[in-house]
């Protein structure tokens, strides 16, 4: 090498998550989630006056991955307690993450008022069509014909309904600023997903609004698939049933998107 | 010599093989003659011939974090764009 | 300050606010709107916390997390409401963070009606949401009670890092007395707010308030200290009201409206000759059984009467250990007992005759 060139780091574990190795399956795409999200608080240096909302699901201990304050939700809940919390600590930042079953099933009424309400919290939400944590069982997101623990014959139409499309719901309350879809399954579209929560968070700080992306990911134990069989999964089967895409922007928000 | 290189953390690599599907120039291997602390077989930087760019693709996909990624630069004036 | 006649919720909602409430989250139902009413309007005007959420699950979680944060919090509702709230309250009480909440019974159980009951009792004084823990309940017969035991549930809520409960009935909530409201207390400023609080991590490693222990040798030990927690509040915290008892020979328990109720019926007896006494419990957690078993070496018999199909007389038998026979007198359904049916009871029972009431047993 020339004398001119010095070796320098391009990227290291950002500090606002911790040391602690997950617990999570290998390939699992809720690592690739997480860093997103500690990439962004780090990045806007917003790191402490970050709160999180841990979901019950498989990142149900997210807390010990990250540098942040943190409570832990009743399954469902954590949206509500994302609104006490944001409104007694106005000047903070607020996100929660959650799964189908925790934003989709069993939060159902939480996550569309807090939308409604639109309330300035970020939620991350984790679509991967099942539920991983209690062992692969039909989500409100399962595709129709997916095979499932408790869909073993694939999910019928006719007696379990259509799956859920959040963004597709959520756009349509006033109280949204920023609902986008985008997906972990390549290196490009994590990328752009990066882009997305950054922008979420942005839309908070800016108190624009409820903010939400939704990242379509894996679920490589409970699909039966080699983690990187199970992110081709994703952009064959999910992303027809869930199109990538920007559901709702505040005027404001698509600025802040266009001066970064 | 390399325009770059990454070192992956035994601790946390899980041996998912996501990084080994997305490098461009196909150097990093599965290790299969040794095992983590966890148990797992990690990948490895195998880079006989200094391919590696230190794009950080593999840092990008990795969901355990356990990828450091470095790359040579000019040494003045011009800074070194991030990957994420 | 002087007295005013006083709506029973409004004047818990403006005692909330006098004791330095921050926020306030809920839901209307029957016999308790009044305050949340009184709430949407108070708290914006002093620049504080309220959220009318989409239902009671919504309102205790959002109570939980406003509490994480480290604010003084609370929520209200009725019995069916309440039942809602199982869950939050459960999860608050294995994360140790402190918040009020008041009930105010309605008859049951489902939708039951909008008249007044004592039905929740085992639901809220037992504990209620799943696991081990044993919120502070506060039992306020009078408007003023009402207000004061409010009060007092933000103090001994923040003292102990729990629940306290301020357990009323819809006669209460809805009606009208002279009362007295407490001066205001300022808000406690947010970087006065305790060192567990979930307040961003600046300067500091970062806090967690979870209710989770995946180890059970762990989580046990946790709950150890929830006991040792409950043992101090047992040994502080008992409340009572005695009226004519120490020459007893009828001993009545009764607690909230029903001991109001009884109260009356007691003066009416005693001027009939009876020997009869009143132990009206305040705290019903913790319950003063050391009283009712010092009562029940006293009196030849005791007499529990509650509006519900018997709850409390439960733990009066269990205070009481045999010593002396315990009857029963409740109504049920929203129906509120007359003093001159508890008198009637009290006559029955100084004759050596059992006591009856309306329905009783062939429905």
């Amino acid at each position: 090498m020339p004398d001119e060139m010095v070796e320098t780091l391009i990227y290291a574990k950002p500090d606002s998550l911790t040391s602690t190795g997950t617990h999570y399956c290998p390939g699992c795409t809720h690592g690739v989630a997480h860093r997103l999200v500690a990439e962004a608080l780090q990045e806007m240096g917003v790191r402490e006056k970050t709160i999180g909302v841990a979901p019950v699901g498989c990142s149900v201990f997210m807390y010990n991955y990250f540098n942040v304050d943190f409570a832990e939700a009743a399954h469902g809940r954590a949206p509500a307690m994302a609104t006490g919390l944001k409104r007694l600590n106005p000047g903070s930042i607020v996100f929660t993450y959650q799964g189908d079953g925790d934003l989709a099933s069993i939060g159902a009424a939480e996550i569309l008022h807090a939308a409604g309400r639109g309330e300035n919290i970020t939620v991350i939400f984790i679509n991967n069509a099942i539920y991983g944590m209690t062992g692969g069982q039909m989500a409100p997101t399962t595709l129709p014909g997916q095979k499932t623990t408790s869909s073993p014959l694939g999910r019928d139409v006719e007696t379990q309904g259509f799956p859920f499309k959040m963004c597709e719901i959520l756009s349509q309350m006033e109280g949204s600023a920023y609902i986008v879809r985008r997906s972990l399954h390549d290196v490009p579209n994590i990328r752009k997903a990066k882009k997305a929560v950054r922008t979420a968070f942005e839309v908070q700080r800016q108190g624009l609004g409820f903010s939400m992306v939704e990242l379509l990911s894996s679920c490589s134990t409970n699909w039966g698939l080699t983690p990187a069989a199970a992110l081709t999964w994703i952009e064959e089967h999910m992303i027809p049933a869930f199109p990538l895409g920007d559901y709702k922007v505040h005027p404001a928000a698509a600025a802040l998107e266009k001066a970064r | 010599m390399a325009k770059g290189r990454i070192v992956i953390d035994d601790a946390l690599c899980k041996g998912c093989e996501l990084c080994t599907t997305v490098c461009p120039k196909d150097v990093i291997h599965m290790a299969m003659d040794r095992l983590t602390p966890r148990g797992y077989h990690p990948a490895s930087l195998v880079d006989p011939q200094g391919d590696c760019t230190g794009c950080g693709i593999c840092a990008t996909i990795c969901p355990d974090v356990a990828i450091t990624v470095y790359r040579w630069v000019p040494a003045a004036g011009k800074v070194a764009e991030a990957i994420a | 300050m002087a007295k005013e006649l006083l709506e029973g919720n409004t004047a818990f909602a403006e005692a909330a606010v006098r004791a330095g409430c921050e926020a306030y989250f809920g839901y209307p139902i029957t016999p308790q709107t009044e305050a949340l009413e009184h709430m949407s309007r108070r708290m914006p005007e002093l620049g504080r916390v309220f959220v009318q959420a989409e239902s009671e699950v919504a309102a205790i979680n959002m109570v939980y997390g406003a509490a994480c944060a480290g604010a003084r919090v609370m929520s209200s509702s009725s019995s069916p409401g309440v039942s809602l709230m199982m869950e939050g309250l459960s999860y608050i009480a294995g994360s140790e963070v402190p918040v009020v909440l008041v009930d105010i019974m309605r008859g049951g159980p489902g939708l039951g009606n909008i008249a007044p009951s004592q039905g929740d009792y085992n639901q809220i004084v037992k504990g209620g949401g799943h696991g081990d823990y044993r919120p502070i309940v506060l039992a306020p017969a009078t408007v003023q009670e009402l207000i004061d035991l409010t009060v007092l549930a933000f103090d001994l809520a923040e003292k102990y890092r729990w629940i306290v409960i301020v357990l009323a009935d819809g006669s209460l909530g809805q009606m009208m007395e002279p009362a007295e409201l407490p001066p205001m207390r300022p808000v406690r400023p947010v970087d006065k707010r305790a060192p567990w609080a979930l307040t961003g991590a600046k300067g500091r490693a970062p806090n967690l308030v979870t209710s989770i222990y995946i180890d059970p040798a762990v989580e046990e030990k946790f709950n150890f200290r929830l006991v040792a927690k409950m043992r101090k509040i047992e040994a502080a915290e008992i409340r009572l009201r005695e009226l004519s008892t120490e020459d007893a020979e009828i001993g009545i328990v009764a607690f909230g409206t029903a001991g109001r109720i009884c109260q009356t019926a007691v003066k009416a007896a005693r001027e009939e000759g009876i020997k009869v006494g009143l132990l009206r419990p305040i705290s019903l957690y913790p319950y003063p059984y050391e009283h009712v078993r010092a009562l029940s070496k006293r009196v030849k018999s005791l007499l529990v009467v509650e509006m519900n199909m018997g709850q409390m007389v439960e733990d009066v038998r269990l205070a009481a250990e045999g010593r002396v026979p315990v009857s029963f007198y409740g109504r049920m359904g929203g129906m509120v007992p007359m003093p001159d049916e508890v008198l009637e009871a009290i006559r029955k029972m100084h004759a050596g005759q059992p006591v009856e009431f309306p329905g009783a047993l062939d429905a």
